[in-house]
């Protein structure tokens, strides 16, 4: 078993007729993905890389099955496409899409609690998930690892990959790509429960980076709830006080948000944090190695 | 994006929250000139986008004209907290009767907004919320149903805002929540709030920041950004839509992904320990796709950096598979060359993920002047710092 994200997974993609959407909808098939259709209200009744085209998320689960959607679509029209993937019930929501202003991100999370948080958004400004060879919603390079019995977890996109390829000898359950916002969907601790849960999974690689206190609260929670081993690293040492590096979270504001922080608290509950990569890496290597 | 105080007024003003008449002066003849057009007594304050001002000699009250020059001479030019004073902002002087404090902000952590109010504001607000965390009120706002003006006298209730200021708090936070919203801000404060000696509820300073992602819906934004304040590598960057930040090493790195490109800042200082204390020189992310163009533009603007002495180059093959991305680094040299500008400085590649091998096979074909392929990203950090150590070699 994965977690969020198994070989039944049925996937619909939103904005599937853009480029991106196009790109990335070729690449989820070949990569052996159940993508079962796609959404936008001015194609609909037509078809896209030999999948029908929907009206609405809600035509498109009826029609298909689906419970997976993906979100491509630009920045400001992404908060009405989640909210419609909500108003759905669309178990799970991966919003790939960067740039959405946080205005949206927040309005979208509040309108999902309102709903009862039938959804699942992961994202904005994610790679999405993945797990090999059972199935990939978003942009995250399938073939780059195998399954295996680590989960992981990460605000990066390529620091996600790094670690995927560097432990592809080892092999992982779902690799799920928070992304790099200041409000997100799906945080640390969700992975980290689900992860807890996942009888595939033995080991768990978290990927931090700078701003806000989520990896903070990630190590609270370990503490209390999380029985596997966890390995982490966090990005960002030399980030300056006050600039924001690529993501639009990634900002230290004064003394808060930084890396330093982050590691000595997750160091403080017993994960080892890895200076570099390949170190975080090696490290799980080596908690696998004396399992087994 | 953040704004200066006199920006910050400019905005409240348009949305009807009352805030004294300011005048901008960008020398002390100019501060002269606002106060006479003032009269009386004037305040002139430092216009930087930092905090703690007060405190640092950069507010004084001016009794008149000739006395706001003289404040201004001495406030213009000083450093506060590493930001020099341009300009002062010249404000018709408050009778103040009581300082409160009021912010809304995002709250990260539960993913809704917060309001933040005390009757005990000021400038030492954060001792306040260190000491005495009773006396200030954060109250959870959701974006669904935002602040109305009832809310908005809840709030300054729960801040232990007195009776006589409560209509006056509760009509300016309800303004204040609207630029809140329409102008896709991240934080306003007003701090502080003050209740005049006339009565009226204003807004006496303001700290605005403002979120770059709604750019595209918010057009007057633009014109508030303090361009000469802008480091001009980054200014150059940015005009070629690079995320370039710069710092003050001399390692160039270029990277794709936000979070690659971190943690290569981070391998490059750590290996660079050893070889006297080598740092990266910027923060530059070409993003996933890693394409010829990008590259070529991202070596340009490094290759601009006079303190960069050695450049590391850090892929990983994803989305975009290594031989693009090595077809990328032949081809940016080629546009390099016909535009004559030679790479100058030693260039360390490593490449990794899909196509690895045959990525670096491109790169040895082509046999490029001063480029080096490493394998792994910490060995490629290390020489890259030691190349940087040692100059051009």
């Amino acid at each position: 078993m994965a977690i969020w994200l198994t070989e039944r997974s049925r996937i619909i993609v939103q904005g599937m007729t853009g480029s991106e959407g196009t790109k990335h909808t070729r690449r989820m098939l070949a990569s052996g993905a159940n993508v079962v259709g796609g959404v936008n209200a001015r194609k609909a009744g037509t078809v896209h890389e030999g999948l029908p085209v929907f009206g609405s998320v809600a035509e498109a689960m009826d029609k298909t099955g689906a419970d997976v959607s993906v979100v491509f679509v630009p920045p400001a029209f992404t908060k009405g496409a989640v909210k419609e993937a909500i108003d759905a019930a669309v178990p799970l929501c991966v919003v790939i899409t960067e740039g959405v202003p946080v205005h949206d991100s927040t309005e979208a999370w509040a309108y999902a609690v309102a709903k009862g948080n039938a959804t699942r958004i992961i994202g904005p400004n994610c790679p999405g998930i993945a797990s090999p060879d059972a199935s990939n919603a978003g942009i995250i390079p399938a073939d780059i690892t195998r399954p295996g019995p680590v989960g992981l977890v990460s605000k990066s996109g390529t620091l996600t990959y790094q670690l995927m390829y560097e432990l592809a000898d080892v092999g992982f359950s779902t690799a799920v790509g928070i992304g790099g916002d200041p409000v997100i969907g799906t945080t640390h601790i969700d992975a980290l429960a689900a992860f807890e849960a996942d009888p595939q999974t033995e080991a768990i690689v978290m990927i931090g980076e700078i701003g806000g206190d989520a990896e903070e609260r990630a190590a609270a929670f370990i503490e209390r709830s999380v029985t596997k081993p966890v390995v982490a690293y966090v990005a960002g040492f030399t980030a300056p006080e006050g600039k924001t590096m690529g993501h639009a979270g990634a900002i230290v504001s004064g003394s808060s948000g930084t890396a330093q922080a982050k590691k000595e608290a997750l160091e403080k509950v017993g994960v080892r944090v890895g200076k570099t990569p390949s170190e975080t890496a090696a490290l799980m290597r080596e908690i696998m190695r004396s399992r087994a | 994006m953040d704004l200066f105080e006199h920006q910050a007024k400019d905005l409240f003003a348009a949305y009807g929250i009352p805030v004294p008449r300011g005048i901008v002066a960008h020398t002390p003849e100019e501060a002269r000139g606002a106060a006479e057009q003032l009269t009386g007594r004037v305040v002139v304050k430092a216009q930087v986008k930092t905090g703690g001002r007060g405190k640092a000699g950069g507010v004084k009250l001016a009794d008149d004209a000739a006395d706001a020059a003289k404040k201004a001479t001495e406030i213009l030019g000083m450093d506060i907290k590493g930001h020099t004073v341009h300009k002062v902002l010249v404000e018709e002087a408050s009778a103040i009767a009581e300082e409160y404090y009021f912010s809304f902000l995002l709250d990260r952590a539960n993913r809704d907004f917060l309001a933040i109010c005390s009757a005990s504001g000021g400038m030492d607000i954060e001792e306040v919320a260190h000491t005495a965390p009773e006396k200030v009120a954060k109250v959870s706002i959701s974006p669904l149903t935002g602040v109305d003006r009832t809310k908005a006298k809840e709030i300054a209730q729960a801040g232990g805002l007195p009776a006589r200021a409560l209509e006056g708090a509760a009509e300016l936070i309800e303004k204040l929540w609207c630029a809140f919203v329409d102008e896709d801000a991240t934080l306003v404060e007003v701090n502080p709030m003050i209740l005049a000696a006339d009565g009226q509820v204003k807004a006496l300073d303001g700290k605005v920041t403002l979120d770059d992602n709604a750019a595209f819906r918010q057009p007057d934004h633009e014109a508030l950004a303090d361009k000469s304040a802008e480091d001009p590598l980054e200014a150059a960057a940015k005009a070629r839509d690079l995320n370039y930040v710069k710092l003050d090493g001399s390692v160039g790195i270029i990277g794709n992904g936000a979070g690659l490109v971190m943690s290569t800042l981070d391998v490059v200082a750590y290996a660079g320990e050893p070889f006297g204390g080598q740092r990266p020189a910027n923060f530059l992310d070409i993003g996933g796709g890693a394409s010829a163009e990008v590259m070529a533009a991202g070596l340009e603007i490094i290759l601009s950096d006079p303190s960069v002495r050695s450049i590391f180059v850090n892929v990983f093959g994803g989305i975009t598979a290594c031989d693009a991305v090595a077809n990328g680094v032949v081809a940016a040299f080629r546009l390099l060359e016909e535009r004559g500008e030679a790479v100058s400085r030693p260039l360390v590649v490593r490449l990794d993920g899909n196509n690895a091998a045959l990525g670096r096979q491109i790169l040895a074909d082509a046999n490029l002047a001063g480029v080096e392929l490493v394998d792994t990203m910490d060995d490629a950090a290390r020489r890259a710092a030691e190349l940087a150590a040692v100059g051009v070699s």
